[in-house]
């Protein structure tokens, strides 16, 4: 099936920072046609590859052979001259202009007298968007489209660059399954029509869908190229930590109480309709649906971020309305936000201020001085309780890895003491290490008597981690299930709009 | 094919988001038309009440009056439109226009391109100071500018040393200039309404032009699709200073008496009317015929109220409340509109 | 001990660099004259700055959450002229002082509620404001100049506390310092100024009520800038619309002049101090020297742009000595992140 000439080759890649090697003689093969996955631990050294390819870094050593032939990349433009396109993680295009300005930003076609020809950039995003089934047009303004539809532009931009190799970066982070499925079917278009892929997931499933081969770096390392029928998901997941792991979700049992929180009817237009649920003692409720079905927005109504516009929220069985999370943290709920660089973390702040940030006031005396020791003592109770890695309780939130900022922000919550917790994408972009501690941690905090809602877009995870699952689709709930009675299938079913009663 | 199933599911939504997306589209034609509206309802209420101000002999006074801020202005459209501010204009102007008068003082025969020539290199030489330490050394542009405003003041001051010029210091023929015509137009419309023109062009036409706003928009991705950021940016800066300083030497012109606080604070009149003119102060949308529009409606705000014998100590207020009217305006559309969207779509 | 040591460790390098430029100055001051190291000469530097130095304080807060208020000079020059109306149409000063606290405060409130509430740019805002305030000022007074103030109110604009030369409104600087030293850098509430002007949308998510204290400082702000147009009337017995015209400039100047980030999160009441310090003595040194005021505008200019710079620079000297240490994640999560 792949030609005997590989397309890209990666020869003995070194690159240092300082006196740290974070790749140390990498290589392996690109062919064109195939769908090839690169997997490691966050800080395996992906990053850094994917930045050499994209000519963002220079290696320090080793080379990169295109045809045969090394080629040196000096900068971004060059690499995507030669036919090397990046999708990175987050869609980084521009709100206010439109979908063809985006796409052709910096190669503009040209006309007479080196003006920009409108009409004929128009006509060619609009094929392309045809090609990829795009149901917006080449003069929608960037702002109004969604995730998925912003990383679509990212897709036709490479489909416009006559692009050899294709690197994605967690292109599939913040799509729902559905999206993850389109996606997956351009990919084998253009696998089909003879461009490699280089692919970076962390979702097993995903690999073993649509890759080929497999490659993990492990420490900088290169560890394996393999086709992926000849790995399995464990040895894939030994590869990548050097060690065996023993179990993805270590779920324990919790002795489960009465309903804390109930809601009713919640309501909120243009984000969700008539929303129910409860949620108990010692209970961990998950929220599955796709992104967007509105469960973050029934999280932020619940922790008074947003105001619902009929419903109620019932607390211990009495009606509360918040309007602001600060009442709703008197209320002792909590909410570990989805996006824990803009809404949980003061990243210039060290790890103890973060940790305490919501408690300053209840620390300080009535000239509203702050007891430091008494921070300090909280700081480092959390610090060892979450395992947080780092140098110190002094040390600055920006410098830790994603595992240990998200255990700063939830270590922040558990701060607050709260009754009911609620964890949006409480694992996303994170490596399967912390992931493994993350969730350690939510079930015992279960097991300690928190009511917990955990919204999360990875369904294994739901499956594993939820004593009960509710699923939301476009704004309404479309099911619920017990932990017995849930399975893939079902659930996402009901995440995909259909409603499991009726069928 | 896996395709053909994701083609049903979206068809339903595919007419009505499409529908909707060209109505964003158009909303920054709407603010253009919003603001001809403005000024066409300023224009009959003063019109009405004083038919005078309608004739032809007073909108070309109006336009006179505003044609030097208007060059300024568009140099400050292409800074806010990269998500810069150039607060030093006003003292760009000052030092041109006396060091280009205190030059022709001392040389009354010096040949009268040499001295504009002489204005356009000092503006765009203080021009690319700025622009070197805001793109090259990374300093805030409100930062670098605030310093310059300061220091091309002083400069200005220290040259001066409380000392003028006057209309008899320099030859005639250069206070002439302002009230030439070319083709029955005034020299200081025309050359404005080019610069306009040529600047609308580029902004629309040039790669250049539309990597000002895609900077404006969103920097980082600037810089990840390989667009050099500091270079352009660097460009307005020293476009900025260029216009600047051919307007020093207009207004030495114009107003043939120049001293050391000639133009002073007219960086926040050149920066009210660009956001007056729907120039977003965060970059990435706003047009030079808006900046022009905002330049003309504050311009014929201050002649209606002067021809109708308001106070002058009125003009002040009207200007302030002008400006937020505008943005409250504006960001109250942009809002029900972005609503409107994200309602649309779930349904 | 524990103080001071907390407070060298808060010194950074702009700090010191601020602290020996004012021992340069006031040493090359007092070369060229004698007089410029005794008590008067500083009883009259300060006098010179009663006015910017409370505004500065004010200042400094609202820019370390991240906004910015442009419109202080004539929310100054709007009380002075309120002061000025209402004493001349015969109310009793006090009362007259009261009103036109309180229009300072009210024109606070209306920025802050147009930041907000509206959503609106505070540079924009406050841009507009500058001149709706200004015109406001016109409009009350037109160009009357009201100056027939009692002597115990004149007094306290330039006099000093008897027997001593302190100016009397050093003290009002004093104690707003003393407040603002406890609030912002003792207090929780001066936590969540930095958290805010770092954060914002963490600060919100964490329960600090973001547009509540937005709106406050805007208030005190115009509180501060209506004293400040009192003290203004007092010094120089004079209320007229055109009162400090321009100052805004100035008051920011001196508040990044001091090391505080227009990007808002970062700064100290320790820097600004220092820059206050070092501005007004090298205003006066220069003053001194027959430099007129532009012309010092100059260097105070060239200092604003340093202060951004030199750090800049030392940073980047830094990071290739530390490049060498840094583990490579860390690197590559700052490029990332803006």
């Amino acid at each position: 099936m792949t030609p005997a000439q590989p397309l890209v080759e990666l020869r003995d890649i070194t690159k240092r920072f300082g006196d740290v090697e974070v790749l140390h003689h990498v290589s392996f093969q690109l062919f064109a046609g195939e769908v090839h996955a690169l997997v490691g631990e966050n800080g395996a050294g992906k990053s850094t590859l994917v930045k050499i390819l994209a000519g963002v870094y220079a290696p320090d050593s080793g080379s990169i052979l295109l045809d045969g032939e090394p080629v040196i990349l000096h900068n971004p433009s060059q690499a995507q001259r030669l036919g090397f396109a990046v999708i990175h993680q987050q869609p980084s295009l521009f709100p206010d202009l439109d979908v063809a300005e985006n796409i052709y930003m910096g190669r503009q076609p040209l006309g007479r007298f080196g003006r920009v020809d409108w009409g004929l950039m128009y006509r060619e995003t609009n094929a392309l968007l045809q090609r990829l089934d795009a149901h917006f047009d080449a003069r929608t303004p960037v702002r109004s489209l969604s995730i998925a539809d912003q990383q679509l532009i990212e897709i036709a931009k490479a489909l416009s660059m006559e692009t050899r190799l294709l690197v994605m970066d967690e292109p599939t982070a913040a799509l729902s399954a559905r999206e993850v499925e389109d996606l997956f079917a351009i990919v084998r278009q253009l696998r089909a029509q003879g461009v490699a892929i280089l692919f970076i997931s962390h979702r097993f499933e995903e690999i073993f869908d649509i890759a080929d081969r497999v490659t993990v770096l492990r420490d900088g390392a290169h560890i394996l190229t393999k086709p992926v029928g000849e790995l399995t998901q464990a040895e894939t997941v030994s590869a990548m930590v050097g060690r065996e792991m023993s179990a993805l979700f270590p779920k324990q049992e919790a002795a489960i109480g009465s309903v804390i929180l109930e809601v009713r009817g919640l309501t909120r237009a243009g984000e969700f309709r008539d929303v129910s649920f409860q949620v108990r003692q010692g209970e961990i409720l998950g929220f599955a649906g796709l992104v967007g079905a509105g469960r973050t927005e029934v999280a932020r109504a619940v922790f008074g971020i947003t105001q619902p516009e009929a419903g109620t929220i019932l607390l211990g069985g009495q009606e509360v309305h918040f309007s602001s999370p600060t009442e709703a943290m008197r209320h002792r709920i909590a909410y570990v936000p989805e996006d824990r660089y803009q809404h949980g973390l003061v990243r210039e702040f060290p790890i103890v201020s973060n940790v305490t940030l919501p408690i300053w006031q209840s620390l300080s005396n009535w000239l509203g001085i702050i007891d430091q020791r008494r921070e300090r003592a909280i700081a480092t109770d959390y610090y060892n309780r979450l395992r947080i890695r780092a140098t110190g309780i002094g040390q600055l939130a920006q410098s830790l890895s994603g595992g240990n900022q998200q255990k700063v922000v939830i270590a922040k919550w558990l701060a607050t003491n709260p009754r009911v917790l609620i964890l949006d994408e409480p694992t996303r972009g994170i490596d399967i290490g912390a992931k493994a501690e993350v969730h350690r941690l939510i079930s015992q905090l279960a097991t300690e008597g928190m009511a917990i809602i955990m919204i999360s877009s990875e369904l294994p995870e739901v499956l594993a981690m939820s004593d009960r699952i509710l699923a939301m689709h476009e704004g309404r709930v479309t099911g619920e299930f017990n932990r017995n009675e849930a399975d893939q299938e079902r659930v996402m079913f009901a995440a995909m709009g259909q409603v499991t009663d009726g069928h | 094919m896996d395709t053909e199933t994701t083609v049903n599911t979206h068809v339903t939504s595919k007419a009505s988001s499409r529908g909707l997306a060209r109505m964003v589209a158009r909303v920054g034609q709407i603010r253009e038309l919003g603001l001809l509206a403005v000024l066409g309802v300023v224009v009959a209420f003063v019109g009405v009440q004083e038919p005078r101000f309608l004739a032809l002999s007073n909108i070309e006074q109006i336009l006179q009056s505003i044609a030097i801020i208007a060059i300024v202005a568009v140099g400050e459209t292409l800074v806010i439109l990269s998500r810069n501010v150039d607060l030093s204009v006003g003292s760009i102007v000052g030092l041109s226009a006396f060091a280009s008068a205190d030059l022709l003082k001392g040389n009354p025969s010096l040949n009268l391109w040499l001295v504009f020539f002489f204005g356009c290199l000092l503006g765009a030489v203080l021009g690319a100071i700025n622009g070197v330490l805001i793109s090259y050394a990374g300093i805030p542009s409100i930062v670098v500018t605030l310093g310059t405003l300061n220091i091309y003041r002083g400069i200005d001051f220290a040259i001066a040393q409380g000392s003028q010029v006057n209309a008899y210091d320099v030859p005639e023929s250069f206070l002439s200039i302002a009230a030439n015509r070319i083709l029955g137009i005034p020299l200081l419309i025309g050359v404005a309404a080019v610069i306009a023109i040529v600047a609308s062009y580029l902004l629309r036409f040039s790669r250049q032009g539309r990597q000002v706003y895609a900077i404006g928009s969103n920097p980082d991705a600037a810089e990840i699709i390989g667009i050099r950021k500091a270079r352009i940016v660097f460009s307005t800066f020293l476009l900025s200073g260029l216009l600047s300083g051919l307007a020093g030497v207009l207004w030495a012109s114009r107003f043939a008496l120049v001293d050391s606080h000639a133009a002073s604070g007219l960086e926040l009149l050149v920066i009210a009317a660009v956001v007056v003119g729907g120039v977003n102060i965060n970059g990435g949308t706003g047009s030079i015929l808006g900046a022009m529009l905002g330049t003309i409606i504050l311009g014929t705000i201050q002649s209606g109220l002067e021809i109708l014998r308001f106070s002058p100590f009125w003009l002040q207020a009207i200007y302030g409340a002008a400006i937020l009217i505008a943005v409250t305006l504006d960001a109250v559309i942009t809002r029900r509109v972005g609503r409107l969207l994200t309602e649309r779509r779930l349904r | 001990m524990k103080i001071v040591r907390s407070a060298l460790r808060r010194l950074d390098i702009w700090d010191i660099l601020l602290v020996a430029l004012l021992i340069a100055i006031l040493v090359m001051g007092s070369i060229q004259t004698p007089y410029f190291l005794n008590a008067t000469s500083f009883s009259l530097m300060f006098s010179n700055f009663s006015e910017k130095s409370i505004m500065i304080l004010a200042m400094m807060l609202i820019i370390i959450v991240g906004e910015i208020d442009l419109s202080v000079a004539s929310i100054l020059g709007l009380s002075s002229a309120i002061l000025g109306f209402l004493f001349a149409a015969g109310w009793p000063l006090w009362l007259a002082m009261l009103a036109a606290l309180i229009s300072g405060g009210l024109a606070g409130l209306f920025n802050g509620l147009l930041v907000t509430r509206v959503g609106l740019p505070s540079l924009v805002v406050t841009l507009g404001t500058l001149a709706l305030f200004r015109g406001a000022a016109y409009i009350v007074l037109g160009d009357r100049g009201i100056s027939n103030y009692p002597d115990a109110f004149t007094q306290f604009g330039y006099g000093t506390i008897p027997g001593t030369l302190i100016p009397w409104t050093f003290l009002v600087f004093a104690a707003l310092t003393a407040i603002i030293a406890l609030v912002l850098h003792g207090s929780w509430v001066g936590r969540q100024l930095y958290a805010i002007g770092n954060n914002r949308e963490a600060a919100r998510f964490a329960g600090i009520p973001v547009a509540r204290i937005k709106l406050l400082l805007f208030v005190v702000s115009g509180l501060v800038a209506a004293l400040a147009g009192i003290i203004f009337t007092a010094r120089f017995s004079s209320s007229r619309a055109d009162n400090a015209v321009g100052f805004e400039l100035d008051v920011i100047t001196v508040v990044l002049l001091g090391g505080v980030n227009i990007f808002g999160g970062r700064g100290t009441l320790l820097g600004v101090l220092l820059a206050l310090c070092t501005v007004g003595a090298l205003r006066s040194a220069l003053g001194l020297a027959d430099y007129p005021d532009q012309v010092q505008s100059i260097i105070v200019g060239i200092l604003l742009i340093a202060s951004t710079l030199g750090p800049n620079l030392v940073r980047r000297v830094q990071d290739a000595i530390l490049r060498r240490r840094v583990a490579p994640e860390q690197t590559l999560l700052q490029r990332s992140t803006p």
